[in-house]
Parts: C-alpha cells; sequence; structure tokens
C-alpha cells in the first residue's frame, strides 16, 4: 500500500496519482477536510482516507473503492458512476447526489437531501437523515436505519427508499408501498453489501404516488363540443 | 413571397393599428384579443400556457443603438482588404487546452430531447464549419452530437440527467448552468410527448411524463460552494478545459462578480429574449432583463475586478444579426451566443410549411409550441417522420452561411469603426436612439453627451 500525505502533496499531485493508477492500494493521510479528495477515480483501486474530508470526496466515481475514516461534508460521491464509497463517520449534505450507479455507505448520519435526484445509486446510511431526503429520487436504492427527516421522498420518481426507524413527514407525492419480495431481496442485498446489521422486516418502503408525472389538463370546449355537455 | 405570407401582428394594439376596424369598434388596450384569448384559453384548461422561444413582447434591444463609425478624427478600414480579426480564445489563464473560437459567435446549448438528433447534428456541422463550439443541453452529451462538433461544450445543469465524467472528459469546455434567459430561476422543461424511450433512458425517466427539471443545483447552494464545485470539476478533467458559468440576466453585475470569485473563465449572461424549448409563458415574459441592459452591468463587474476581457464574457439573448454581434461587442462582450437564430437558420417557421401550420392553429414566423413535439420542420421534435424533414447536411451548410453572415456583418461594422479586431470595439463607438437605450446601454443619446443616470 502506498501512502500519501496531503500535508506535504497537493490536491492535484494526490488526484493525478489516483487517477492515473490502474492497480493497487493507496492511504491518503492528512486530509483536514480537503476538498474533492480522490474525485474521478476510474480503475480498479483502493483508496483509504484518514480523517475528515471536504466537499465532494470521491465526486463522479467510477471504478474501485473508496473509504473515509472520518467525516465527509456536502456532495460525498456526487454522481457516482458504480463502484463503492463508504464512510465511517457522518455526511452532511447532499451524499450521494444524482449517482447514476454503485454503492454509498454512509456509517452515521447524513445531513440534508442525501440521495438528491439520485439516478440509480444505491445508499446505505446507518443512522439518521436530514429533511428533503430524496428529493426528486429517480431511480436506485436509498437505506435509512434510523429516522427519516422531514419532506422525505419529495416529487421522487422511480426510486425506493427504506425506512427502519421514524419518519417526521413525507414529502409531495411520496407514499408508503408494500415491501414485496423483491423488495425484501434488494434490501438484503444491501444490507450484507454495506455490513450494517439490521432485519429486513423492521423496514418500511416509500416511493412515488406518480400524480405529478403529467400536468392535469382540463378541456371544457372540447367535452361540449364531442358530448354536448360537461362534467360537473 | 406573395403578401398572403407576409406575417401580421394577430392581436394587440399595434395590431389594431394595421387592421382597418369599423370606425365604431374600439379595441380595448388593457383587454385586447391577446388578453382576452388568454383569459379564455386559462379558463378552459386550467393550467398555464406553456411554449418555447423567448420573450415576444417588445423591448429595448440593440437595434436601439448605432455606430459613429469613422470620421475626422479617426480613420476606417477598407473593407476588403485590411484585417480585422474575429477569434476568441477562452480560458488562456487555467485550462491547459483553452478554447479557441474562430468567430466570436458560438451555439447555445439546446438538448437532445428539445431538438432532434438530426437538429443537433446539423448545429454541430454548421458550427464546426465555422470553427466555433456547440454546446449540450439539459440531457446529456449524444455520440452523434459529440461526433459532428468540432468544439463542444458540456452543460453542467441541476438536473444532472445523462451526466457522467466520460463525457465530461470528452467536453472542449464545461459550462456550469446556473440560469437561462427565457427563465431565471426556473428549470427545464420537456413535455412528455417528447419523452421518447432514447430521452427517458438518457434522463432515467418514466417515458411519457411531463418533466419538470430541478431548477437549482443539488449539491451546491451558493457561490462559495460552487467555487468549490468547480475546484472539483477541474480536478476531475485534470485541468485541460476551460469552465464557463451561465447564468439569466437577472443582477448581472453580482451574477458575473460572484461568477468571477467562483472561479470562472468565462460568463454567459443570458437576457431575457433568450429562446428555451419549453416554459411557463408568463415565465418567459415577465422575468429577467433585457440583453442591452445586462451586457454594461457584466463588463461593469469585470473591469472593476480588474479582469474584463481575461475572464470572457458571451452575450446571449436575441443575438439576430451581425449588428447585434457587433454591438454585443462593442459593449464589453467578447463573443455572443445564439439559439433561437441557429434554428431558424437550420429550417424553424419555414413558410414552406405553411398549411401544416395553419392546422396547428398558427402561422409560419409565429410558431413557438417547441414543447408539443409535432414540429413540421422537424427540428424540435422526436418524431422521426417530422424529424426526417431536416436534412442535417443542408441544414449544417446554411448555419454556416448564417454565421458567416453574422461575422462578416460585424467586422464590416468593426472596420467602419477603424477597428483591426473585432474585440477593439468600445462603447464609445455607440450612440443610442432612445432615452432608454442610453440609460440601459450606458452610452450617450445620439446627438449628445447626456448618458442617464451617470453620475459624472
Amino acid at each position: 500500500m502506498s501512502t500519501i500525505d496531503l500535508a506535504e502533496t497537493t490536491l492535484r499531485e494526490l488526484n493525478r496519482t489516483l487517477q492515473s493508477a490502474s492497480t493497487g492500494s493507496f492511504r491518503v493521510t492528512n486530509p483536514r477536510g480537503a476538498h474533492a479528495v480522490a474525485a474521478g477515480l476510474n480503475s480498479d483501486i483502493e483508496v483509504e482516507i484518514d480523517g475528515p474530508v471536504g466537499y465532494y470526496c470521491a465526486g463522479m466515481h467510477q471504478v474501485g473503492s473508496v473509504t473515509v475514516r472520518g467525516n465527509a461534508s456536502t456532495g460525498l460521491a456526487e454522481n457516482i458512476m458504480s463502484g463503492t464509497v463508504r464512510i465511517t463517520g457522518n455526511a452532511t449534505m447532499s451524499a450521494g447526489a444524482t449517482g447514476h450507479g454503485g454503492l454509498v455507505v454512509v456509517e452515521g448520519n447524513a445531513g440534508a437531501r442525501c440521495g438528491i435526484s439520485m439516478k440509480g445509486v444505491d445508499i446505505v446510511v446507518g443512522g439518521n437523515v436530514g429533511h428533503m431526503t430524496g428529493f426528486m429520487a429517480q431511480a436506485g436504492n436509498l437505506v435509512v436505519l434510523g429516522d427519516a427527516a422531514a419532506d422525505l421522498g419529495d416529487s421522487i420518481y422511480e426510486a425506493n427508499i427504506f425506512v427502519r426507524g421514524a419518519i417526521e413527514s413525507l414529502g409531495s407525492d411520496c407514499i408508503e408501498k408494500e415491501m414485496t419480495d423483491d423488495n425484501f431481496a434488494v434490501l438484503e442485498r444491501l444490507l450484507t453489501a454495506s455490513g450494517l446489521t439490521a432485519r429486513t422486516d423492521e423496514f418500511r418502503r416509500f416511493g412515488s404516488a406518480r400524480q405529478l408525472y403529467n400536468f392535469a389538463v382540463d378541456d371544457i370546449d372540447a367535452e361540449l363540443a364531442n358530448n354536448g355537455k360537461a362534467s360537473v | 413571397m406573395s403578401d398572403q405570407n407576409q406575417p401580421q401582428p394577430e392581436t394587440g394594439p399595434s395590431a389594431a393599428a394595421q387592421v382597418i376596424e369599423p370606425w365604431n369598434l374600439r379595441e380595448s388596450y388593457t383587454y385586447d384579443r391577446r388578453a382576452i384569448a388568454e383569459i379564455r384559453r386559462a379558463a378552459n384548461t386550467g393550467i398555464y400556457r406553456i411554449r418555447g422561444w423567448g420573450a415576444k413582447r417588445e423591448l429595448p434591444t440593440l437595434d436601439d443603438l448605432v455606430f459613429l463609425g469613422a470620421s475626422m478624427s479617426r480613420y476606417p478600414l477598407e473593407g476588403y482588404r485590411e484585417a480585422c480579426g474575429t477569434d476568441i480564445t477562452i480560458g488562456e489563464d487555467r485550462a491547459e487546452n483553452p478554447v479557441k473560437l474562430d468567430i466570436p459567435i458560438t451555439i447555445a446549448g439546446m438538448s437532445f430531447g428539445s431538438l432532434s438528433a438530426n437538429a443537433k447534428e446539423a448545429l454541430g456541422r454548421g458550427a464546426s464549419e465555422m470553427g466555433t463550439s456547440t454546446t449540450t443541453g439539459d440531457g446529456g452529451m449524444t455520440p452523434e452530437e459529440r461526433g459532428h462538433s468540432s468544439k463542444l461544450v458540456y452543460q453542467y445543469l441541476p438536473s444532472r440527467y445523462g451526466m457522467n465524467p466520460d463525457d465530461l472528459r470528452k467536453a472542449d469546455a464545461i459550462e456550469v448552468v446556473v440560469g437561462q434567459g427565457a427563465k431565471p430561476g426556473g428549470g427545464g422543461m420537456l413535455m412528455g410527448q417528447k419523452i421518447t424511450e432514447r430521452v427517458a433512458q438518457m434522463r432515467t425517466l418514466p417515458e411519457g411524463i411531463d418533466q419538470r427539471s430541478a431548477c437549482r443545483h443539488p449539491d451546491w447552494t451558493g457561490p462559495d460552494d460552487l467555487e468549490i464545485k468547480i475546484i472539483e470539476l477541474r480536478e476531475i478533467v485534470g485541468h485541460r478545459v476551460p469552465i464557463y458559468i451561465k447564468v439569466g440576466a437577472a443582477r448581472p453585475y453580482y451574477d458575473t462578480a460572484l461568477s468571477v470569485k467562483a472561479g470562472a473563465d468565462a460568463v454567459v449572461v443570458d437576457g431575457m429574449q433568450g429562446g428555451t424549448a419549453a416554459t411557463q409563458d408568463v415565465f418567459i415574459e415577465h422575468v429577467g432583463i433585457p440583453t442591452i441592459a445586462a451586457i454594461p452591468e457584466a463588463v461593469r463587474a469585470l473591469q472593476d475586478l480588474g479582469v474584463h476581457r481575461q475572464v470572457k464574457l458571451i452575450a446571449a439573448g436575441g443575438i439576430r444579426s451581425g449588428a447585434d454581434v457587433a454591438k454585443a461587442i462593442a459593449l464589453g462582450a467578447d463573443a455572443v451566443s445564439i439559439g433561437t437564430a441557429a434554428l431558424i437558420a437550420i429550417g424553424d417557421n419555414d413558410p414552406q410549411y405553411e398549411s401544416e401550420y395553419n392546422k396547428l392553429g398558427t402561422k409560419a414566423g409565429f410558431w413557438e409550441d417547441f414543447q408539443a413535439g409535432n414540429d413540421p420542420a422537424g427540428i424540435t421534435t422526436q418524431d422521426p417522420a417530422l424529424a426526417s424533414r431536416l436534412d442535417p447536411i443542408i441544414g449544417g451548410r446554411r448555419l454556416a452561411n448564417y454565421l458567416k453572415v453574422l461575422s462578416v456583418e460585424a467586422q464590416t461594422l468593426a472596420r467602419a469603426c477603424g477597428k483591426s479586431h473585432i474585440t477593439n470595439l468600445e462603447p464609445e463607438d455607440l450612440a443610442a436612439l432612445t432615452v432608454e437605450a442610453a440609460a440601459m446601454a450606458k452610452v450617450p443619446l445620439a446627438g449628445t453627451g447626456w448618458i442617464p443616470g451617470a453620475t459624472d
């Protein structure tokens, strides 16, 4: 394993090294809240970051795994395509935002808008999630072992949100849905992959009521022309 | 062209003045035919009007400015002989591969989805022939588009539809879209008729839904965050390409200053005449300020920060002619961007489809229902039969011709003012024809030294 000390190496040098490596394991020390650490990785490498990171850690992650031993600020693993990003601490807002694939594991809590506009990523949060989690979530699965704050799943599309704890409130067009066998299987798979422990029968599933998918358009004139009268 | 094909104003006071009515009929100025038709439409449907195109109302425009030309105190350049440069370079300070444009006219962001694949190809062909760039839109990058555009700007939008790092790395520049002139503060729309299987797949959406894109970015909330976002984008593309920030013209002084602070290599300021594929009419007509008012404020911000002509300013919104190009640049822009005019050049609102426009209850020259997906000219559609009407090669030639005219017209005006490069044009070369234009453009009312609002 090679060690890169961010106290002695610039962010550009670190990312250039990681982006150009094709295999291997890397340990990053002294991140001290630096932004965009390990962003844009695109090969099958393992990266461990010892300490807290700033914004957009592992942004647009494509292949390989990134583990943060500490907390992460805004936009952890934003737009992740595949691969795995894990943090042992808490993530602030927009963790896993717009992710298209792969797995994001937050062992602690995640802040507001976790999984916003997610497009296929799987996200597992060991603790609680903040308000507007899953806002406009399009596809993928979001698993929350703790509680969810207000407006969960607001304007959600075809993503699934599984919550074990309490829900403060659901957002517009988000409803509770039945847990199917497929849902249990997905949940089981994601809990196993995340290494977090919970019983699948403790979770409830939330998704779209699909009432916002199309505009409601009236046409009184057409009704009158076709039927001679209009409904009241 | 016969008189029948000459578009006449349909409604409103200006129409009333031209259409002979019996002397005892008086149309209300307030409740004119257009206002009445809209009230009736709203009462029938219960939904706001959604349409394409940009602001259609009468606005102060660059037409309200004139060039003074050379005379006793300065001499002009020979129109056909002496060089007058039109090239600009974006991002030379920070990007390994700056964007070099042969002409200062770029093609604005328009998505595959809102436009057909053929239309995107035509734009790519025309722009590439003239050595300028095209721009993706709210729906990701298609291989066709990348293939036919020698310089392609990849838009980074709030929705992040189709956003992926491989495409990001293929881009010649990245444009972070904060807003758009047609709808500063609003997200995009794409109606169900246009969400075909391919479009739905690219955007990870269910087919046939009425898509309303996010209006703000999912992972940053202000200029300080955006500064960090730009660091991330530069890290992902290895600092190779320039980064633009696009804003709708709202508070151009502060929006431009904050864009510079956030680290932009270029700021795109889009005035309210700027077009859209689909937005609420109330948004298009009532939010934002005209391009003529936005450019000088953006320039003032760049000058106050000491980066004018270093951080580039691209002005957009209602640019139609070489005169518009030259005036925007004289006011301090480095380049302009065209969308609506480019679509018209490749065939939008073509009178050859007059009878089909009539069937849709409109006329060539008036058609604005880009959201409907039934474009007779085959441009703003995903219907294969309609889309096949646009030959991308011919469309590309038309666009190249049009860009050539814009460029040569702008050069003509620059030479007349004695400038050997188009960006040497300056506000001193201009005068305003109206008090409003003088105040907004901050150039003197013609024949006077008066700039309304100027403090010294």
